[in-house]
């Protein structure tokens, strides 16, 4: 075990030593750490400067901040991927899926369009996407539970009405609105984009990720015991009513931070635990960490090809994510171990 | 450890499932409780387990009601078996051994040595030590039922729930299952659909009939025909069998029954 995260940790500087280098202007590795550490206010004396200031400007303004927000919102979709699935006991959710994702960019979108929760300041935009992705998931997770706990028909149904009905209610609010509201395209709330990442924006995203990881990771056996049915998972000491309630309030607030920032980008939070689960089983100890490392990695290197396959246009990155998950769904479709819910095993 | 349930009206959705059910499990005791399919068995248990709060009543382990006890000071107390519900997550069975462990731990704990020993000696006693690594899907019902037992020990409860232990298991497990249960040591409450195991094992019974217990006592008193067609809707010859000295039932079918009769009718 320590051995699978030393070596994803590895992985991810790798990662983003490498994606920093990758663009229209080639820079060295050896360059890139050189940078780094001469804007750290520990290590910058050290550091002799033997680089342009454009390519001071193009590493650490721009490029470093965007993969740092790769890797943030990699780790953030994998973990509430990790966090919803435990929730509803069924390893097909992910925000993007059942719609949370589109509750919040609908609640992202109305807080540009109307000022909404202006009091909040920078913060509203967090805010109304937290506020959205609330609703969202406690309408799922009501609609899903009516008459029999636990139906994997209803809770994909539940999720496919409310996310078509949300993404439309975000259109509607998308060109309605007069343009001069600066408001982000269509795309950017469908598909997701890391285009948007600056050093200012990265704190709240990071302290959230961080911060319901650690929560989810203090809490592991109750989300063990929760895969084991609720009731059951009440025999074993979880308090379920209220643990059901801090797994709604971090998957939305991870959700809402996430989108708000990024976009709704869909299937990291499907495909990475899935993964996981498969290389160190169900244990939410494992699970946790070792998806947050992996989706960090797989995130930054989706944006890489976003930002190069057709340079210098850029994809939108769940263009990337979709191409890789449409198939990792239908791998698991036709996996035969996998019955939908698990019935009929 | 006593469990004592006073006059407790349960319902869903407005539909008053049980009424006014009373019973008695005192330290030590193996008590079955048997009834027909949707008679409250399961509700009943549920309410035990704190899953359906009851309208009224009360439901206390020995001085504690156990609406009043957290989740977690109830799961040191109580252990429960549930029948054993799709699980889609695949965990190991020592994954499985160690949740038990949960009511005994703060958070952050991590599981120590003593832990683990706790988890390898229930599943020795369960007969599955050489399992632990197995996962938990690859189980047939028999092993499960056991590996589920063995979390049950490893919660160090002094009481000990079981809903219908040995639902669709092979005869064999049946009996291994129930074997196991018996020789632990521990008060036990479970419900039965099997009159013959309920016999076999069972200090003392409860039958339930649309909510309401009908009968109890032990299965000498309890297993006669007359209660049993009352309750089950049932023709029945209970013997007491020779060589273990527990009562035995012998069911007849429908279609024998007719036969026999239509014999009565031509001898007369």
């Amino acid at each position: 075990m320590p051995f699978i995260i030393v070596a994803l940790l590895i992985g991810l500087l790798v990662s983003i030593t490498f994606a920093v280098t990758l663009g229209s202007v080639e820079i060295k590795p050896a360059t890139v750490w050189k940078i780094a550490l001469s804007n750290l206010p520990l290590t910058n004396q050290w550091i002799e400067v033997d680089w342009s200031k454009g390519e001071q400007t193009i590493i650490w303004d721009i490029r470093f901040p965007r993969v740092l927000l790769g890797a943030v919102v990699g780790a953030g979709l994998s973990v509430v991927g990790v966090a919803i699935q435990s929730l509803v006991r069924n390893s097909l959710a992910d925000p993007y899926i059942l719609g949370v994702s589109s509750g919040a960019s609908a609640g992202a979108t109305l807080v540009i369009l109307f000022g909404a929760f202006s009091m909040y300041g920078q913060f509203a935009l967090s805010f109304g996407a937290f506020t959205g992705a609330l609703v969202s998931i406690l309408l799922i997770f009501t609609l899903s539970r009516i008459g029999g706990q636990n139906s994997t028909v209803r809770l994909l149904m539940a999720g496919i009405a409310i996310s078509a009905i949300l993404s439309a209610i975000t259109s509607l609010i998308i060109f309605s609105a007069p343009n001069e509201h600066g408001i982000r395209s269509v795309l950017f709330w469908m598909s997701g984009s890391l285009a948007g990442g600056k050093w200012e924006y990265l704190t709240i995203p990071t302290l959230i990720v961080v911060i319901c990881l650690i929560v989810l990771l203090a809490q592991y056996r109750s989300l063990n015991a929760m895969l084991m049915g609720e009731e059951s998972a009440g025999t074993l000491g979880v308090n379920t009513v209220q643990f059901r309630k801090l797994l709604l309030v971090i998957t939305a607030l991870l959700t809402g931070v996430i989108v708000s920032i990024s976009g709704a980008i869909g299937f990291v939070g499907l495909m990475m635990p899935h993964i996981v689960r498969v290389i160190v089983g169900s244990d939410h100890r494992r699970v946790l960490p070792v998806s947050a490392l992996l989706g960090a990695i797989f995130l930054i290197w989706a944006d890489v090809i976003a930002r190069l396959a057709f340079a210098p246009e850029e994809l939108p990155i769940g263009i990337i994510t979709a191409l890789c998950g449409g198939p990792f769904f239908i791998w698991l479709m036709l996996r035969s171990s996998y019955s939908f819910g698990g019935s009929g095993r | 450890m006593n469990l004592n349930v006073e006059n407790i009206t349960v319902g869903l959705e407005n539909k008053t499932i049980l009424h006014n059910v009373s019973l008695t499990v005192r330290s030590g005791e193996f008590v079955g409780l048997i009834g027909p399919n949707g008679s409250g068995k399961s509700t009943l248990l549920k309410s035990i387990y704190r899953v359906l709060k009851p309208y009224s009543g009360l439901i206390s382990l020995d001085d504690d009601n156990v609406y009043q006890l957290s989740a977690r000071q109830n799961a040191q107390r109580m252990a429960v078996v549930r029948q054993e519900s799709s699980v889609e997550f695949d965990f190991t069975v020592m994954e499985i051994v160690m949740m038990g462990r949960s009511p005994h731990k703060r958070l952050f704990q991590t599981d120590t040595t003593a832990d683990s020993r706790i988890c390898e000696e229930s599943l020795e006693r369960v007969g599955m030590q050489a399992y632990a690594e197995r996962s938990f899907f690859s189980l047939s019902g028999g092993e499960k039922q056991r590996v589920l037992i063995a979390r049950a020990l490893v919660q160090q409860a002094e009481f000990l729930v079981l809903d219908e232990p040995t639902n669709h298991l092979d005869v064999r497990y049946q009996l291994q299952v129930m074997d196991l249960v018996k020789t632990l040591g521990i008060t036990v409450f479970s419900s039965l659909h099997d009159l013959n195991i309920a016999a076999m094992y069972c200090d003392r019974l409860y039958v339930i009939r649309d909510g309401e217990l009908v009968a109890s006592g032990t299965p000498d008193e309890v297993l006669e025909p007359g209660l049993i067609r009352d309750v089950f809707g049932v023709e029945t010859e209970v013997i007491t069998h020779p060589r273990t000295g527990k009562k035995h039932v012998y069911f007849f079918s429908e279609a024998l029954r007719n036969e026999q009769s239509r014999q009565e009718v031509k001898a007369l």
